[in-house]
């Protein structure tokens, strides 16, 4: 009995309470269908814990704050979680809506906005407490009709820059001007196209652009200059004359750009599309297995990694971005959901929702590392995005 | 004379449903009804909430259901809904099944 007592005295300063360890190499998957996920250290490739009770998870993604210590997890059921990635647990939770799809962290990591469906606004609240700042109702039209609100993102100058889908508008909220009633200064773009549905920042924090479901092109603003106004870019991009059925909508975040180019999801197509970066002009389609969901560039430019939307959805491609070819096909299981590289993309973390699994490649043999099993993986999200604006 | 035409259309209405329930038990076996299932939550739910209670699409659930009319939902999944993201399924999913997505959407989906 004393000897036993000895032992776990004598353990307990080797247990992870005690250890100081950093966050930089940590992520967390979403395990979508258990309203959970999971802590991963991407060194040593292991999972280091689980965390539950985060609700539903359909469609979840998360912000960190700056000292890479929590993640911010925004559900599907209006939820917002404050986990201490750390200690593998929940800080806080709140429900903060009926519906929401996303959320982003402001520059001066103050400031967890949420994206809302229902009722359609941006809830924006302290980052440190999750109490509410600002509520802004995304209210458009002669009849005061409230939007679903996508694509939220900060933007240098403490804002956040979001599209409402019903509207057609895209907002910017300044939260380094504040009027008289302590309110973020609003300025609205009207007019911008119809039903955009994803939004993304280019990585300098200059260029917001919008991704249109109900008509061709894309919606640019530039953030240098918002009293230039929305314009268009692309104008062949989208779903064209013979509008196909589009079985997930592409992604915009993590929009691949190299040197000399931009690679885009072609919208129900199984393309890729080159874009030459300095006019915008099409390059080349590259033909690929299915309709194109997320296309990601490997940190150093050099590899262009898709994924692809049901049913062709057991696969990803590697495309090099010198001879704009496939140079790999791998199939990491039913229902690959994401991809995230690590830093400086010597690996790439891939989550296959059906087959339960997240595989861990080396990006230069294709070999794969390890497997490690989650419930219904989606997201995987490294804490190196809590650096990086608009993500 | 009417009583009994009256008892003797329901007796042959009530086969007929009973056929069709058969029916449709028959045609998409367990592990079919298993993969549907998880099309209906996970691939659906990206839009319509894994609980069905919405998103970019609407709520399907069966009280949001009880006031929409079948042939309807049956024609959305079928066909698509134009200008909106909802795409025709009829390509990718028999009649049977779509049938299928159709009596579990009113009868509530199970959380697998």
């Amino acid at each position: 009995m004393k000897l036993k007592l000895l032992i776990v005295l004598l353990a307990l300063p080797l247990s992870a309470c005690n250890t100081l360890r950093g966050t930089g190499d940590l992520g967390v998957v979403i395990e979508r269908a258990t309203g959970s996920l999971q802590v991963v250290d991407s060194t040593q490739r292991v999972s280091l814990s689980q965390v539950n009770g985060l609700g539903d998870l359909s469609h979840a993604s998360i912000v960190y704050s700056r000292d890479e210590r929590f993640a911010y997890v925004f559900g599907r059921d209006g939820g917002l979680t404050k986990v201490d990635i750390l200690k593998g647990e929940i800080t806080k939770r709140i429900i903060q809506s009926g519906n929401s799809i996303g959320g982003a962290i402001s520059q001066d990591g103050k400031l967890v906005s949420v994206s809302n469906y229902t009722p359609g606004g941006v809830n924006v609240f302290n980052a440190e407490t999750l109490a509410l700042v600002e509520s802004i109702p995304a209210i458009y039209g002669k009849d005061n009709k409230q939007s679903k609100v996508v694509g939220l993102v900060d933007a240098p100058g403490q804002r956040f820059v979001f599209s409402l889908y019903d509207a057609g508008e895209i907002w910017i909220a300044d939260f380094n001007h504040v009027n008289n009633n302590g309110k973020a200064a609003i300025t609205k773009f009207k007019n911008i196209g119809k039903q955009p549905y994803d939004g993304l920042i280019t990585p300098d924090g200059r260029y917001y652009i919008a991704g249109l479901f109900g008509e061709d092109g894309l919606a640019v603003l530039d953030l240098w200059h918002p009293e230039k106004g929305v314009k268009r870019i692309l104008a062949n991009y989208g779903r064209g004359g013979k509008k196909m059925p589009v079985y997930k909508m592409p992604h915009l975040e993590g929009w691949a750009m190299t040197e000399d180019y931009a690679f885009f999801p072609a919208v129900g197509r199984n393309e890729v599309l080159v874009m030459n970066r300095r006019n915008w002009k099409q390059v080349k389609k590259i033909a690929v297995h299915g309709q194109p969901v997320f296309v990601m560039a490997r940190p150093d430019g050099r590899q262009v990694w898709v994924n692809y939307a049901y049913p062709k959805n057991d696969t990803v491609e590697v495309i090099d971005t010198e001879s704009l070819k496939i140079i790999k096909t791998l199939k990491p299981g039913k229902a690959v959901l994401h991809m995230e590289f690590t830093p400086r993309g010597e690996q790439v973390w891939i989550s296959a929702r059906d087959a339960g699994k997240v595989t861990v490649y080396d990006t230069a043999t294709f070999k794969a590392l390890t497997t490690l099993p989650m419930a219904k993986p989606s997201g995987i999200f490294f804490t190196n995005r809590a650096h990086r604006i608009g993500l | 004379m009417v009583k009994g035409f009256v008892i003797k259309s329901i007796s042959v209405m009530s086969v007929f449903i009973f056929c069709n329930l058969v029916i449709a038990e028959n045609n998409i076996s367990t592990q079919r009804s298993i993969e549907l299932n998880n099309l209906l939550v996970q691939d659906c739910g990206s839009c319509h909430g894994m609980t069905m209670k919405g998103g970019l699409g609407p709520a399907l659930t069966p009280e949001v259901l009880l006031t929409k009319p079948r042939d309807m939902i049956t024609a959305t999944i079928t066909h698509g809904r134009p200008g909106t993201p909802m795409p025709p399924w009829k390509n990718i999913l028999s009649a049977e099944e779509i049938n299928w997505m159709v009596d579990t959407l009113y009868a509530g989906v199970k959380q697998e």
